[in-house]
Formats: C-alpha cells, sequence, structure tokens
C-alpha cells in the first residue's frame, strides 16, 4: 500500500506524519495525532459529527483523504476554545443545547463557518446550516437558541 | 408533600434552579473522552464478521485466509469460543410463564438467525486490517426461509428461528379479566376496533457502540471501558452469564457516552467477545462499530402489529378495552425483550382514563430480525399510543372533539393513587388541569376555527392532542422478582464528606447525556446546605461505584435521585449528633438552615457542616459510641413506580400536492413532579418529542422479505435533521410524588411517549375530510399522497 508524506497544520501547530493513500483525515486527525474532540458517528458523511474547518470551511472529515489536506490549515474543535470559550460554545452551555455532546464538536464547528459567513442568520437559516449535523438528544431547538445568541454576542463584540 | 417541598425550595435556590451544566465544558472543546478516544499500549483491533444471511445453517467456516492477512494476529469462530467452556450466555432479564429461552451465543455456532450475526472474531494490528481479514473469512452457507413480520413468524408457514420453538413463539402473555370485557362490549352503545402497526425504529445513539478490553493473565483482572448505560448491570452479566468470570475480577468503565435511548443498556454478544479476545491473547483489545454495524445489531425498538377494540357506552364513556397484539422480537432474546412488550406495555393499557375492563394479550414471535428491545418509552409508548389511536378512532366514529372525548374519561384528580384494571396503582397526577393548560397554551378552540376556514380553501391543517402517563423507575424490586425480574429496581448511592468539607458523591446510575452530575449536585447541596461548587458526582466506574443498577426507564431522578437524597439525609443526621455534641446542646435544640447546625435562641452557639465534617474525620472529640468519618450509603427501593403525565398538542399542515406534512406548532406540557433543574427537564422533553415526531413522520427500520435490512447506512434510515423539526413550545404543572424522597417522577421518556400520538393524530386529523381515520407511521409524503388520492373530500 503506497504512502505519503504530509504535512497538516493543526490549530496552527504543523505536524508532519506519513499516512496511507487511504487514509481519511478523520483518522489521521484522531489515531496519528490524538486529536479525539472530532467524533466518528457514521462514516457516510450524513451525521457531521467529524465536521472540522479546512482553511475555514466547513467538511466532514470522514469524507476527506488525509492527502487531501496536505498543507492545509485544519481547524478542530480542540482549537476553537482560545483560553476562554469561544461566544458559540459559551452559547451552547447557556442555551443547553448540548446533552450526551457526541455530536456537540461538529455542530460548534459548523456553527462558527456559518457566523463567519452570515453574522445575523434567521432561525430558518441556522436550521439549514446544521440540517448536515444530526444530534439525537436536544430536537435542535435549543442549539438553534445557541447560534442565534452566539450571533448577537459576536455582533456585539465587533460593534 | 407540595407545602414542605416549598419551604425547602426557598432555603435553597439551588434546587429547582437553571443551573449551567457542569459536564458541558469538556464535550464543548472536545476533551471529553468517549471509549473510542482511550488509548492504551500495545492494543490490538477487534472487527468481526457478520452473516450475510437472514437464516442459514452454517455449513463451513475457513479462516485461513483471515488468519495469513498482514496484521492478522488471531481469528476465532463459535466454535473455538465454545471449546473454552466458558458460560457463553446472553441473557433474557425477564422471564415469563412459558417463556422459551433458547442459547444466545457469542459467536454463532450452527445457524445464523438474522443478518448480522456474528460468525468470526478477527484481531489484527490495526483497525484496518482487521476489517480488511474479516470480509476474507470465507462463510459456507446453507440458506433457510426466513421471516421477519410477527404475525407471520407463528402461522406455522415458516421454518422455526431456534428447534426450542417450533411454532416461533417464544411467549403468550395475557393481563386483564377476558369476561368482563365481553361483558364491556355486549352492554356497550359503540365498539370501534382499528389495526395498528408500530414499526420497527433503530435508537441511533450519535455515538456508535464500542469497547475496549484489558485482561491481565497474571492477576485476571478484567478491565473494560465500554458504552453502558448501566456499568454494574454488565459487570453482573459479563460475570455471570457471557464470561464466567468472578465479579469481582472485573472493572467496567462506562467513560463519556454519546446517548443510548434504551440502545446501551442490554448485554450484547460483542463486547462479550471483544473482552474473550483479550483475554485468550493477554493484550488489549479494542472493538468500535461502524454505523452500518450497528443498524445491524443495535437492539431495535416497537415492532408491534395489534387489533385494538374499545367499548363506549351513549354518553362516550369508555366501558372496556380488547387488545390483541404481536410482538416481533427479533432473532434472539434480549435483555429487556420480554418485559417490555408485556409488563411494561398492557400495564399501562388504561391510560389517563378511567377504563373499568380490559383485557390484552401478547404473543411474543420469534423472527429473523435483529433483536428487539426497549427504545425510548419502551412499553409504554406502544401502550399509550394504543389507547390515543382508540380515542381518536372514537370520536372520529362518534363526531366527537377528540379532546372532549378524552375529557369525559380521564382520572379525577381526587381519584388518586388510582388503580387501574391493568395491575398498576398511580401514584398522583391532575391529568385535566395539564389538558386544559396544553389546550389553553396552543389556542384550541380558535385552532378548530381555523382549520375550517382552511379546509374551505382547500388546505388541510390538523390538530392532534395525545395524554399519556408513563410509568418510571421500575420497582419495587419484591414485586419485580416475583413477576419474573432477574434483577432488582433498587438504586445505590454513597454519600461522602471528606476532611476539608467538601462532598462526593458515588452514584449507581451511569449519564448518556442526561446531566446527572449537575442535578445530583442540587439535590446534595439542598439537602446538606453546601454550596454547589462543593459537591462532585461520580458515575460509571464500577471500581470507584461498589453497587448500581444504571441508568434507563426514566428513574435516575426518582430512584437515583431518591437513593441520594436519602444518605444525605443520613449523613444530615450524624452531624447533627456530631454538632449537638460539640455546641454541647441537645440534638432536639439544634436548627438547621443553609448547612448551619444552631441553637434555637443562641443563633451565635452554630457550627457550619463542613466543620463538622473536618471534626468528624479528625476524630479527636466524637460522641461516646460515634465512629469517626462523615458518609453514608443507601440502596433505596421505591415503594411504586413514579407515573409522570402531560398532555401534547401537534398542529400540522399537510400539502395536497405532495402529502408533505409540515409540523407547525408543538405544545407540550408535562408533569413530572418537582423540577430538579428546569433546564434540563425542558432540554429532555426536546429530546423525547424529536424521537417521538421521528417515530410518527420519518423514521423505520424497514426489511425486504428475505430478511435483508434495507436501512443500513444513515442515509438511508431518516434521524430527523434540524430541518425537520419545529420550534417546541413546552410547559409543566408539578404534582408531586407522594412516595419520593424529592416528590419527582422522571421525564426521560415522557416526551416520545406522548409525541408519536400527538403528531399521528394531528396528520389523521388533516386528512379527516378524505375519509382517514388512521393511517400507519411512518406518515410518510407518499403514504398521505395516496391516502388523499384514494379519498374522497367529504
Amino acid at each position: 500500500m503506497s504512502t505519503h508524506d504530509i504535512t497538516l497544520t493543526v490549530n496552527g501547530t504543523d505536524h508532519d506524519l506519513t499516512v496511507a493513500s487511504r487514509t481519511l483525515l478523520v483518522d489521521a486527525l484522531r489515531e496519528e495525532l490524538g486529536y479525539t474532540g472530532t467524533h466518528v458517528g457514521c462514516e457516510t458523511t450524513r451525521c457531521g459529527a467529524c465536521t472540522v474547518l479546512v482553511d475555514g470551511r466547513a467538511l466532514k472529515s470522514c469524507n476527506v483523504l488525509a492527502v487531501q489536506a496536505d498543507g492545509r490549515a485544519v481547524e478542530t474543535i480542540e482549537g476553537v476554545a482560545n483560553g476562554e470559550l469561544h461566544p458559540v460554545q459559551e452559547a451552547f452551555q447557556t442555551e443547553h443545547g448540548l446533552q450526551c455532546g457526541y455530536c456537540t464538536p461538529g455542530m460548534v464547528v459548523t456553527a462558527r463557518a456559518l457566523l463567519d459567513s452570515n453574522p445575523d442568520p434567521s432561525r430558518e437559516e441556522i436550521r439549514e446550516a446544521i440540517e448536515g449535523n444530526l444530534c439525537r438528544c436536544t430536537g435542535y431547538h435549543n442549539i438553534v437558541d445557541a447560534v442565534e445568541s452566539a450571533a448577537a454576542t459576536l455582533r456585539e463584540d465587533s460593534a | 408533600m407540595s407545602e414542605s417541598t416549598a419551604e425547602e425550595r426557598a432555603a435553597s435556590e439551588v434546587f429547582g434552579s437553571r443551573v449551567a451544566r457542569r459536564e458541558d465544558i469538556p464535550l464543548l472543546t472536545g476533551t471529553g473522552e468517549y471509549t473510542d478516544d482511550v488509548r492504551l499500549a500495545g492494543e490490538l483491533h477487534l472487527a468481526i464478521r457478520r452473516s450475510d444471511h437472514a437464516h442459514a445453517r452454517l455449513v463451513n467456516v475457513d479462516t485461513s485466509a483471515a488468519e495469513a492477512h498482514e496484521g492478522v494476529v488471531a481469528v476465532f469462530t463459535g466454535d473455538d469460543v465454545a471449546e473454552t467452556g466458558i458460560p457463553n450466555s446472553i441473557p433474557t432479564a425477564w422471564s415469563l410463564p412459558g417463556l422459551v429461552t433458547p442459547q444466545y451465543r457469542i459467536l454463532a455456532v450452527d445457524k445464523v438467525r438474522h443478518l448480522g450475526d456474528g460468525i468470526a472474531a478477527v484481531v489484527a494490528e490495526s483497525r484496518e486490517a482487521a476489517h480488511d481479514a474479516a470480509a476474507l473469512v470465507e462463510v459456507e452457507y446453507d440458506p433457510l426461509d426466513a421471516v421477519v413480520d410477527p404475525v407471520a413468524a407463528v402461522s406455522g408457514d415458516y421454518p422455526p428461528v431456534h428447534d426450542e420453538a417450533e411454532d416461533n413463539v417464544a411467549f403468550d402473555f395475557t393481563l386483564g379479566d377476558d369476561a368482563l370485557v365481553d361483558e364491556a362490549f355486549a352492554s356497550a352503545s359503540h365498539t370501534v376496533s382499528v389495526d395498528l402497526r408500530q414499526q420497527r425504529v433503530i435508537p441511533n445513539a450519535m455515538e456508535p457502540r464500542a469497547a475496549l478490553a484489558d485482561y491481565d493473565p497474571h492477576t485476571e483482572d478484567l478491565r473494560i471501558w465500554m458504552t453502558s448505560q448501566n456499568p454494574h448491570l454488565h459487570r453482573m452479566l459479563l460475570a455471570g452469564t457471557s464470561l464466567g468470570l468472578p465479579e469481582n475480577k472485573i472493572q467496567v468503565i462506562a467513560p463519556e457516552v454519546g446517548g443510548g435511548f434504551g440502545s446501551k443498556i442490554y448485554h450484547y454478544p460483542d463486547e462479550a467477545v471483544t473482552a474473550w479476545c483479550s483475554m485468550q491473547l493477554g493484550s488489549p483489545v479494542r472493538w468500535q462499530a461502524t454505523r452500518s454495524e450497528g443498524y445491524l445489531t443495535d437492539c431495535h425498538g416497537r415492532d408491534h402489529t395489534t387489533t385494538a377494540e374499545m367499548a363506549l357506552d351513549a354518553e362516550g364513556t369508555v366501558l372496556g378495552m380488547r387488545v390483541e397484539t404481536y410482538a416481533g422480537l427479533g432473532a434472539h432474546l434480549s435483555q429487556f425483550a420480554t418485559a417490555t412488550p408485556s409488563y411494561l406495555y398492557a400495564t399501562i393499557l388504561s391510560g389517563q382514563y378511567a377504563i373499568p375492563a380490559i383485557h390484552c394479550r401478547v404473543v411474543g414471535a420469534f423472527t429473523n430480525t435483529t433483536p428487539v428491545d426497549a427504545y425510548r418509552g419502551a412499553g409504554r409508548a406502544e401502550g399509550n399510543y394504543v389507547v390515543e389511536r382508540l380515542m381518536d378512532v372514537a370520536a372520529a366514529e362518534l363526531g366527537v372533539d377528540a379532546a372532549d372525548l378524552r375529557r369525559r374519561n380521564l382520572v379525577p384528580a381526587d381519584a388518586f393513587p388510582y388503580e387501574t384494571c391493568v395491575a398498576v396503582v398511580y401514584d398522583s397526577g391532575d391529568y385535566e388541569r395539564a389538558m386544559d393548560h396544553a389546550l389553553d397554551l396552543v389556542g384550541y378552540d380558535d385552532l378548530r376555527e381555523r382549520q375550517a376556514e382552511l379546509r374551505d380553501e382547500g388546505r388541510y391543517l390538523g390538530i392532534g392532542v395525545a395524554n399519556f402517563v408513563e410509568s418510571a423507575g421500575l420497582s419495587p424490586s419484591k414485586a419485580a422478582g416475583q413477576l419474573g425480574a432477574v434483577a432488582g429496581g433498587w438504586e445505590s448511592s454513597i454519600v461522602r464528606f471528606d476532611m476539608s468539607g467538601t462532598v462526593t458523591v458515588l452514584a449507581g446510575t451511569a449519564d448518556q447525556g442526561q446531566g446527572h452530575r449537575t442535578t445530583y449536585a442540587q439535590i446534595v447541596a439542598r439537602e446538606l446546605g453546601v454550596p454547589l461548587d462543593s459537591v462532585e458526582v461520580v458515575e460509571g466506574d464500577t471500581d470507584q461505584i461498589p453497587q448500581g443498577m444504571g441508568t434507563y426507564g426514566s428513574r435516575s431522578a426518582p430512584v437515583g435521585g431518591g437513593s441520594i437524597a436519602l444518605a444525605a439525609r443520613d449523613v444530615r443526621e450524624k452531624a447533627r449528633t456530631l454538632a449537638a455534641h460539640k455546641l454541647e446542646a441537645s440534638e432536639d435544640d439544634l436548627e438547621f438552615e443553609n448547612g448551619t447546625f444552631s441553637v434555637t435562641g443562641a443563633p451565635d452557639r452554630s457550627i457550619h457542616i463542613q466543620e463538622v465534617a473536618h471534626e468528624a474525620y479528625l476524630g479527636f472529640d466524637l460522641p461516646e459510641g460515634m465512629d469517626p468519618g462523615l458518609e453514608a450509603t443507601q440502596f433505596y427501593d421505591p415503594e411504586n413506580f413514579t407515573f409522570p403525565f402531560g398532555t401534547h398538542v401537534c398542529v400540522v399542515e399537510v400539502d395536497a400536492e405532495t402529502g408533505e406534512v409540515a409540523v407547525e406548532r408543538y405544545v407540550a406540557v408535562d408533569d413530572c413532579g418537582e423540577v430538579i433543574n428546569p433546564m434540563i427537564v425542558e432540554g429532555q422533553v426536546h429530546g423525547g418529542v424529536a424521537q417521538g415526531i421521528g417515530v410518527a413522520l420519518y423514521e423505520e427500520g424497514a426489511y425486504d422479505d428475505d430478511g435483508r435490512l434495507r436501512t443500513r447506512r444513515m442515509d438511508e434510515y431518516a434521524v430527523p435533521a434540524a430541518t425537520m423539526l419545529p420550534d417546541f413550545e413546552t410547559d409543566a404543572t408539578v404534582t408531586p410524588s407522594p412516595h419520593n424522597p424529592l416528590g419527582v417522577k422522571g421525564v426521560g421518556e415522557s416526551a416520545t411517549i406522548g409525541a408519536t400520538p400527538a403528531t399521528v393524530a394531528a396528520v389523521c386529523d388533516a386528512l379527516a375530510p378524505f375519509g382517514v381515520t388512521h393511517l400507519d407511521m411512518p406518515l410518510t409524503p407518499e403514504k398521505l399522497w395516496t391516502a388523499m388520492r384514494e379519498g374522497e373530500v367529504s
């Protein structure tokens, strides 16, 4: 089986590693580099638990080969909090937007990407943005509340 | 009860408040550790080769190619397991009269009985090598006819799933007085009947099941991390029934668990195989289910085919019900597979209504499908669905408003405790108050007017009202034992001060997202008057917590919380004795408020309970006969179930062109007794409603006639997404449980039980102009479109 030497920049840190052609980005992150906050829920790109940002764009890392991420900047849930909780994370706690927490890293990362591109989304737009991230615990209502509330905080912070 | 509770609530603002969850930070930052995140040195990876047939004899299993694959350490078959002489049995935990219990082995030996039955265990140095090699195990099958439908299974037209049950009947259960029901039907002015199918659903916890086993051949200790809702039960079953190890040599750890909804209660073959492989090889072995593996092996829920009849008098008073159900059990008897469709189902068929006569027969059928077991709402969901559908069909046939017919039959508020004719005693309730509140919130009368207006425009609004009652916290142990349970319904907790005055709770329940570490700390903070931050809660590790029964059946708050409250009260009483000694006062003269013992009338003579704890551990100056230390263990065995209840109202509009359902409003009024943390209760209701709507509109674990599961991936099974669900409107009434130390009832399953009949009622109500009184779930656009095309607008 052929292998490849690649560099992944994860949360600002460069990692040189050798991966098999078929190694998925999620497995490189979890198994090779120990970023276990990114979860595997379905391996068919449906659930979104493995969502990470690649060059700022939310992607499902079970659907990306590690070699495809060579040289790119990957942000995982471990990189979202910068000393203190990101406003999105804070809002998820305040609004009780998580229960078992398994989908939460993917959900937070997706919400972050949404608010980068649309700082004032409607509830409808929030629901559409997280449609690719399944949660089996919350029924989404509080997640939508959390994203709405985080959006307001971020708008205030940037005003 | 309610008065003293109100006083206690005033004494501490912590209990009953929206305290933010302390479990959130690790989950939000990615440091929370789930089973598949745990890493051990030298671990090996297990993949399980599973059956490609629903029903076949195993002619030959050739492992040579798999063994030769690079990185493979060992390949084991069912014969290899059997040769080690272990008990090799996955048990059912509830016996019924006449129950047939074939041996459920941890790997198949003679036959495979459902798609996904385990045939061989492949252990390799990497997960990829294990999966690659598993595909190389060559299995020669002699296929047999398969049966998936529970009615067909017992028809005599199919070969037996197990030789022990030639007719495929595992049990034939009845409850209620047949003769009394016959009399009710003979004297009725109206009788109605409905055929119901409650389809198979698949739990789909976001975290797939996993196990990591580490057996030390020198000490003979087995440590296993696993996705468990009840680590102590898993410890007991691994010890006694599958592996045959001493129970005190096993440590089961359930770290963060990513949702369960019932699916992680049961002892599955997989974690037993994982542990057995570790025992054979002397190395840690890791097994992580893929999602598609989960669809084949996680226990499915529901699978009932029912004929239900109701007899009513001229005023719409229900006189009796007759229910016959064929319950699919799948290919093997899972842990609660027998209890769910019998005692948890038939005993709740009275719903919120005063019904004098009910008779229920349940035939439990073996089929060539994944085992069926309890899924959120288990048994209670299926039972309430039957009585609620009958109410709607009866209302339609009698030309009475569906809410009115329900109101006429409610158990009145002054009738509690209320003994139903199906062998349970409802502890407390005020059903009409919750129902009125829900109908007010949704604006029921206005909605009916709007419905009529829209119908004139060719738009189809539907309003569904569902009342429900749940039996929560299976208990008491003695009664459960007499009815066939192999384990009791108690819970055990330890509340322990340490020398510096902080408190640790060791709880026998096990969290999968319910927020126990927060709510339990709220209980202890109130009982002991200590700051919330002084309380730590430990769960999910059998070496830290001596005993426990786990988390399922809405038992954590009423039973687990009850044991914690009682343990805390024991601690408080010992502290009172020591405080009296230190203050040189009589115990009877001591007041206790906000953690401080003070002498009545002399408030400056006081000592805080955290100082008392310090003294208790110093041990220098204790009352005569008192042992040092300040902790208590409680085994709390409730005197009865608790019975949460509520009314849910669903409002939908069905698109006449496409058959699509839009849920416009969803109002839920729940009564779970006293509320420890309203934020967490609301979250449980939201999630429960989502799953209940999912069952009604979207979800189905579907098989073809050959026993092939057609929904084997997450993109084939409709777990509701954010765009498929509405915002929820929730509220509560509070009717405390009279027999519980906290007055709590539990809330984990209630909303799922209410949401399914409310949603189905709304859709059927929308299609009333097309002559529809009932349609089976899931209510897909295609099904509704067809019903509208076949019906005539009246």
